[in-house]
């Protein structure tokens, strides 16, 4: 009977080990961290983007934007043209947005008069203008990164992107591994 | 704290984010606490009403006491402390 006491007790402490190695892990693995996967190249879809992304690095939470498809947009700067693009290629870069600045509501687009009333409204409102966020977003380490598949299917080249700090060139893995360290996850 | 006991705080910052709405008042926070020591109390002037709840949340988060709300005419002040 003593024996068989002590065989328990023994298992159990093991159990109790792996346990809490387990629930170690898990806490190690995600962090305080905001990933979100931005796929939209619509005005809203942006600006509440940066608007959570600004909030969670005033919380000093680090965050992680993905930028692909229709979003890249966003990313591109006016005053920057990229060089030996296809006839496709350049087909994209007339038809796509060219920077934040020119990008379209996702309702009462209004041919280019939504964007302007809603610009018009959120200086009024004393909202964050896109330009302020992003160079804020910059000011707090929030990072970018931009898909690289994204960037050779639509044509795009490296050096038509807009100027920021933190912005690097990645594949659907590296959101997945960072998405999957973050306690906090959006697509968009 | 009631509104009484935190207009006689002593206040070593004040923020004013009365000119910006969310998540302004926010950064504004953000990069003014930096700028304080440890103990010391923080007020931020804001206009915009989502603050008043936001900022109790970042306290929290952070570790800082938030201390209470006053209204204004037309904006509201609400004071914390660093920790």
């Amino acid at each position: 009977m003593e024996n068989l006491k002590e065989i328990t007790m023994e298992k159990l402490l093991t159990e109790l080990k792996t346990l809490k190695a387990k629930t170690d892990d898990m806490e190690d693995s995600r962090k305080d961290q905001l990933s979100i996967a931005i796929i939209s190249g619509d005005m809203d879809k942006i600006m509440a983007t940066m608007i959570v992304a600004l909030a969670a690095a005033a919380m000093d939470s680090q965050v992680k934007l993905f930028f692909s498809f229709w979003a890249i947009g966003a990313l591109r700067d006016p005053k920057k043209q990229g060089k030996g693009k296809n006839f496709i290629s350049k087909m994209f870069g007339m038809m796509l947005p060219k920077g934040r600045n020119k990008l379209k509501l996702s309702k009462f687009n209004m041919l280019g008069m939504g964007p302007l009333m809603m610009k018009g409204l959120m200086k009024q409102q004393n909202v964050l203008s896109l330009d302020e966020m992003f160079k804020q977003a910059g000011e707090l380490g929030i990072e970018i990164t931009v898909c690289e598949m994204t960037m050779n299917l639509m044509g795009f080249k490296k050096e038509e992107m807009i100027d920021y700090p933190h912005l690097s060139y990645a594949g659907a893995t590296t959101f997945i591994v960072d998405a999957g360290e973050s306690s906090m996850q959006w697509m968009i | 704290m009631t509104t009484d006991a935190l207009s006689g705080i002593t206040v070593a910052k004040s923020v004013d984010a009365r000119g910006t709405a969310c998540p302004g008042p926010l950064l504004e926070a953000k990069r003014a606490i930096g700028t304080i020591n440890s103990g010391d109390v923080m007020e931020i002037l804001s206009a915009d009403e989502g603050t008043k709840q936001d900022i109790p949340k970042w306290c929290k988060k952070q570790g800082h006491e938030y201390l209470g709300s006053a209204e204004e005419n037309g904006y509201f002040k609400v004071y914390m402390k660093k920790k």
